[in-house]
């Protein structure tokens, strides 16, 4: 865990500490994704994409923004168009591949299903790409989020189909493909670079298939 | 290429509607609550983007395509919210069986937690209550 | 066509609204009875959703989105009081 930046970690130390009860207030230029995002909520709502409803819905995003603030989400910085779009199709994939899964536990192991608790230590230690893993996990197969252990990255997953140690590593080693992923998606620089490193067999091959 | 359509239409509809019946059958016969959750979050989201094709095909309108965007999007956001505080209120106050666990990695933090002094387990739990948010 | 699909569809979600309600009377704890509940309001969607196919209009497609968030917002409120009930 060497990768991991301290000054990100104190920081998070820090904020979960601290009971002043003093909100954050973030800035314009951090807050843009979640204008964009209610702008296309109102939009979408009114099914109405021209540029007179699009700006009232600026308006209205705004107000909604200044009367309820919410603290700052901190993106990374860095996002790879390519890497999100393969993510979004594997994730596509995986939906499927759960949906059947859970199907045939129900239908043919019923009442005998086996499942388990296992905790596992995430690389990041962005609490947007903990969050990201997380809904990720819980959509896929076999697992869902019960607690989430902020100061270590820790997230303790129920696991289904759990019945000997080597399902738990193969488990394990499921979450950390999926945090792989993440991270090549959205996460730093210094954790993409982290990760090309680590996983670089990996890629090579993936790299020398397409 | 009508008749493609209109057959394509079917088997999402079709497909979409055996998600939810593998839901319902997902929450009677699985043995605790913790592997109910999984029968309840995913079928779900695959059922609605197959019933929501199915819905923007047959009306062969583009323009319901974001609302329905919206609304599936809406399902990928709170599912696993739901599932996560369900699933954790559940394993903290024992109302989930835990005798079909295999493994339980997380019972000894859990314990650590709720049998701490009185004096220091105010501040654990205030932090932790914070982490969970 | 059309109608022999309808009929499909409509007696899968009934036999897993029927799943969903014996789930709701049998459920050893709350969280049980609200689950059942939750997957209860998405079926009810679907068959929103599968009525908008048939009659061909989308009058209803912002009742499934409200479905959608209203599901969320009960589930999440119950689980919160439940687990108050451990620290009271």
């Amino acid at each position: 865990m060497s990768t991991k930046n301290l000054k990100h970690r104190d920081q998070r130390i820090h904020d979960a500490l601290d009971t002043s009860g003093v909100r954050h207030r973030a800035t314009l230029k951090q807050e843009w994704p979640l204008l964009a995002l209610l702008i296309f909520v109102w939009a979408a709502l009114w099914q109405d994409f021209s540029p007179a409803n699009l700006i009232f819905g600026v308006i209205v995003a705004l107000i909604i923004v200044t009367l309820f603030p919410l603290p700052p989400v901190v993106l990374s910085g860095r996002v790879n168009v390519w890497y999100c779009f393969e993510l979004f199709i594997w994730f596509i994939g995986q939906v499927f591949v759960a949906s059947f899964q859970v199907a045939r536990l129900a239908i043919f192991r019923g009442k005998k299903t086996r499942s388990g608790v296992i905790a596992v230590e995430l690389r990041t230690d962005s609490d947007l790409i903990v969050t990201a893993v997380g809904h990720v996990l819980t959509l896929i197969p076999g697992s869902f989020v019960i607690d989430v252990d902020r100061r270590s990255s820790t997230l303790y997953l129920h696991y289904i189909n759990i019945e000997s140690r080597s399902d738990m590593e193969r488990a394990r080693e499921a979450v950390r493909d999926i945090e792989r992923r993440v991270i090549m998606a959205m996460g730093s620089h210094d954790e993409f670079e982290a990760i090309k490193h680590e996983c670089g067999p990996i890629l090579g091959r993936v790299g020398g298939k397409k | 290429m009508e008749l493609f359509l209109d057959i394509l239409v079917a088997v999402l509809l079709i497909t979409g509607c055996l998600m939810s019946l593998i839901a319902g059958i997902g929450l009677l016969s699985f043995p605790d609550m913790l592997t109910r959750m999984h029968a309840a979050t995913k079928p779900q989201v695959l059922g609605f983007l197959l019933i929501f094709t199915a819905l923007a095909i047959h009306l062969r309108s583009w323009s319901v395509v974001p609302v329905l965007f919206l609304a599936w999007g809406m399902q990928l956001l709170t599912a696993p919210v739901s599932a996560h505080m369900i699933g954790r209120a559940g394993y903290r106050t024992k109302h989930a069986a835990k005798q079909s666990l295999y493994a339980d990695e997380l019972r000894q933090v859990v314990d650590t937690v709720s049998d701490a002094p009185a004096t220091a387990s105010v501040e654990v739990s205030s932090e932790e209550s914070k982490d969970s948010k | 066509m059309m109608t022999i699909v309808m009929w499909i569809c409509g007696i899968m979600l009934g036999l897993a609204t029927v799943a969903c309600l014996i789930r709701v009377a049998k459920g050893p704890s709350i969280l049980d009875r609200v689950l059942a509940l939750d997957v209860m309001l998405l079926i009810i969607s679907v068959a929103l959703c599968l009525e908008m196919v048939f009659n061909r209009h989308t009058d209803y497609l912002l009742f499934v989105v409200v479905a959608c968030t209203l599901g969320f917002i009960g589930s999440v409120t119950v689980s919160r009081y439940v687990s108050d009930q451990r620290n009271a």
